[in-house]
């Protein structure tokens, strides 16, 4: 029998009994819609992370230096211990590297603590991120200052106690109010707002919006503690292409300021948006992983139900087996007919958890931040699943009905 | 036409000259040949000798009776006729091929070309049509749906269902179905037309109305072999042939046999 004869056959099998087709194939839906679903989901953090978290929070050609990853997982006990022991980052550091860029290259200290803030209008609220930064800060962040202005370099040489302020920063302590001019108090410490930046969104839930920037020579940094443990010293290379050689620079200096001999491995790492990027990719690669084992472990399931459904339909059809071998069908003919049915099944299950893990990435993208993305490999491979469940929930029945003894088979009510 | 074919196979002895010796193919006027044809089963231990040596020839457009009691061996004999069970021992020449070693597939091909089936309780699918039904040999035969569908209708026709074609079986009377059944055991335009008790579950009536179908059939050079238990119904052939035992018990024209049963 043509493969054709054989689908037409399976759908009006299928059609004749909906409800029952509909639960047989249940389990193959949902394990597929949540396949989808999941790598829709991860494919969308992925677009997030890589366009909006590595852009917003490092920057373009942008390397920090730092003692050890700030983003970082699978760290083991002994690792982070070797850690603890390397040589802190110093304001001098940052200074020596300054003195070995070129010119083109852009550099800022950075430094950042978690502050309580107080206002004439508001005593504490949300935690202030409060960082204290040389003047360049901004212009490698890309931060845009929306109202009034940012620091300057002689704001940083005389310690002024100005600082520039997010949104939401600003929309709390000052509540209907202009900020500008203003007196926030940072871990009581007084300092005057002269500025507002642009609403920066979030990252991963943290607002970006409750930072507060301050001067690297005002009392900011002492407040962070930036003295003798510095969070980073920021670089930015010209372009891309320098980026590299830049690096190289960087640690050539900081290698020669702690001392390394040529066998040593650095004791300071330089966390790009490259970098992060790797540790998400990570991240990904297991969510990825977990996301298609919990639907696997559905689909073996889901097999099971249509195995058993495919038995019970060959116990029920034993007689028109028997008569369809009578007129002539052969073994291959009645096993086509009945994978076909079993795979038919399958692949309805299958397109029907498309459409539903398309719908529910839909939905989680319009309920959350999360630009879920349904990714084109994961529709071809539930395809390909939903033949592969086909095939072989159906290859035991089907096998069962062809060796049917016709004579025996007609005999059967 | 050939009203029956006029060899003397009335005794053991006559028969086994006119099949032949083993191995050689017979002569090329018999569709059927059976030389010493033997079927066992095993029943639970216990085995049952359902053919002990059955040597039958059958010519082309012959229209045949198989006649026994139950027990005699009919349905079996019928069984390894239609390629649906093959026999232990002995030859089966079926249209000048060896079909008696043939394996499961080659013996479904057979079926669906060389036989077409009447079956007492007509063996249609519920769930299609009258003409899906009959088009369903056609599709294993692997022909195109149009080719089919125009065959099926012709078939039908032949039967006198043109108008009922869209039915499906449960909307079709006993009478009705059974034409329906004979319309697709000679869609394929098989070598024979074998039926078992083709009017088993028909009225009287309605019974007399298939024997005519079959009748018509046979004038037009159709070879039909019929199965049945009853002397009536076996007496519409040109030559009844009786079992008992597993034996051939006699193989008479029709006159012979009517007279002998005094019908």
């Amino acid at each position: 029998m043509p493969i054709f004869e054989a689908i037409v056959l399976a759908l009006k099998q299928i059609r004749v009994q909906k409800l029952k087709s509909f639960f047989t194939l249940l389990g193959v839906t949902i394990s597929v819609m949540f396949l989808i679903a999941v790598v829709s989901i991860v494919e969308g953090m992925a677009k997030y992370v890589e366009q909006d978290f590595a852009a917003k929070f490092l920057g373009v050609n942008v390397f920090n230096v730092r003692r050890f990853p700030d983003i970082n997982t699978d760290v083991t006990e002994a690792e982070w211990r070797a850690w603890q022991r390397r040589p802190r980052i110093t304001p001098q550091d940052g200074l020596a590297i300054r003195d070995a860029l070129p010119p083109e290259a852009r550099w800022a200290l950075h430094d950042v603590t978690w502050a309580a803030g107080t206002s004439e209008f508001r005593n504490g609220g949300p935690q202030i991120m409060a960082q204290a930064v040389t003047p360049d800060f901004f212009r490698i962040k890309d931060l845009v200052v929306d109202k009034g202005r940012a620091f300057t370099d002689q704001d940083d040489r005389l310690g002024s106690p100005v600082v520039v302020i997010g949104t939401e920063i600003a929309e709390h302590y000052f509540p209907n109010l202009d900020p500008l001019g203003r007196e926030l108090k940072i871990n009581r410490f007084p300092f005057t707002v002269i500025g507002v930046l642009e609403k920066q969104g979030s990252v991963f839930g943290m607002s970006l919006d409750r930072q507060v920037i301050a001067p690297f020579g005002s009392q900011m940094s002492n407040l962070t503690r930036a003295r003798f443990n510095l969070y980073g010293v920021v670089v930015q290379a010209d372009n891309p292409a320098a980026l590299e050689n830049t690096k190289e620079i960087v640690r050539e200096v900081m290698r020669r300021r702690h001392g390394l001999r040529p066998a040593q491995k650095d004791d300071f790492v330089f966390e790009t948006s490259e970098s992060a990027l790797t540790q998400w990719n990570s991240i990904r690669q297991f969510l990825v992983l977990a996301g298609m084992v919990l639907p696997a472990i559905g689909l073996v399931v889901g097999a099971i139900v249509i195995m058993n459904i495919m038995l019970v339909a060959v116990a029920e059809r034993t007689r028109e087996i028997g008569i369809r071998k009578s007129i002539g069908a052969r073994r291959r003919d009645i096993l086509a007919q009945f994978l076909a049915e079993s795979t038919t099944l399958s692949m309805l299950g299958a397109a029907l958890g498309v459409a539903l893990g398309i719908g529910l990435s839909q939905a989680v993208a319009a309920v959350s931040p999360l630009p879920a993305t349904v990714a084109p490999w994961s529709i071809v491979m539930a395809v390909l699943i939903g033949a592969g469940v086909g095939i072989g929930a159906g290859a035991y029945p089907a096998s069962r009905a062809a060796k049917l003894d016709p004579i025996f088979a007609m005999r059967q009510e | 036409m050939q009203e029956t074919i006029d060899v003397p196979m009335h005794t053991t002895a006559e028969r086994k000259i006119v099949v032949g010796e083993a191995g050689t193919p017979p002569d090329r006027k018999w569709v059927i040949v059976t030389r010493g044809i033997k079927r066992e089963y095993d029943m639970g231990g216990e085995v049952v000798r359902a053919l002990r040596g059955v040597d039958l020839a059958i010519g082309r457009n012959e229209y045949v009776a198989i006649m026994g009691p139950s027990g005699s061996g009919k349905s079996t004999l019928m069984n390894v006729i239609g390629c649906l069970d093959t026999p232990n021992a002995g030859e089966y020449w079926l249209n000048g091929t060896l079909v008696s070693s043939m394996t499961d597939d080659q013996l479904a091909r057979i079926r669906n070309k060389e036989i077409g089936f009447v079956f007492q309780t007509f063996n249609l699918l519920p769930r299609a049509t009258a003409l899906h039904n009959v088009e369903l040999p056609l599709v294993y035969a692997g022909i195109g749906a149009d080719e089919r569908k125009r065959r099926a209708k012709e078939a039908l026709e032949r039967v006198q269902l043109d108008n009922r074609m869209d039915h499906r079986p449960n909307e079709l009377s006993g009478g009705q179905r059974q034409r329906v059944a004979i319309a697709r055991a000679l869609v394929n335009k098989p070598s024979i037309l074998l039926a078992d008790e083709p009017t088993g579950n028909l009225d009287s009536a309605t019974s007399e109305e298939i024997m005519r179908v079959f009748e018509e059939l046979s004038n037009t050079g159709q070879t039909v072999i019929m199965v049945t238990h009853e002397a009536d119904i076996a007496a519409h052939a040109r030559r009844v042939v009786v079992l008992r035992d597993g034996v051939i018990h006699s193989d008479d024209r029709r006159e012979v046999f009517t007279q002998r049963v005094g019908l």
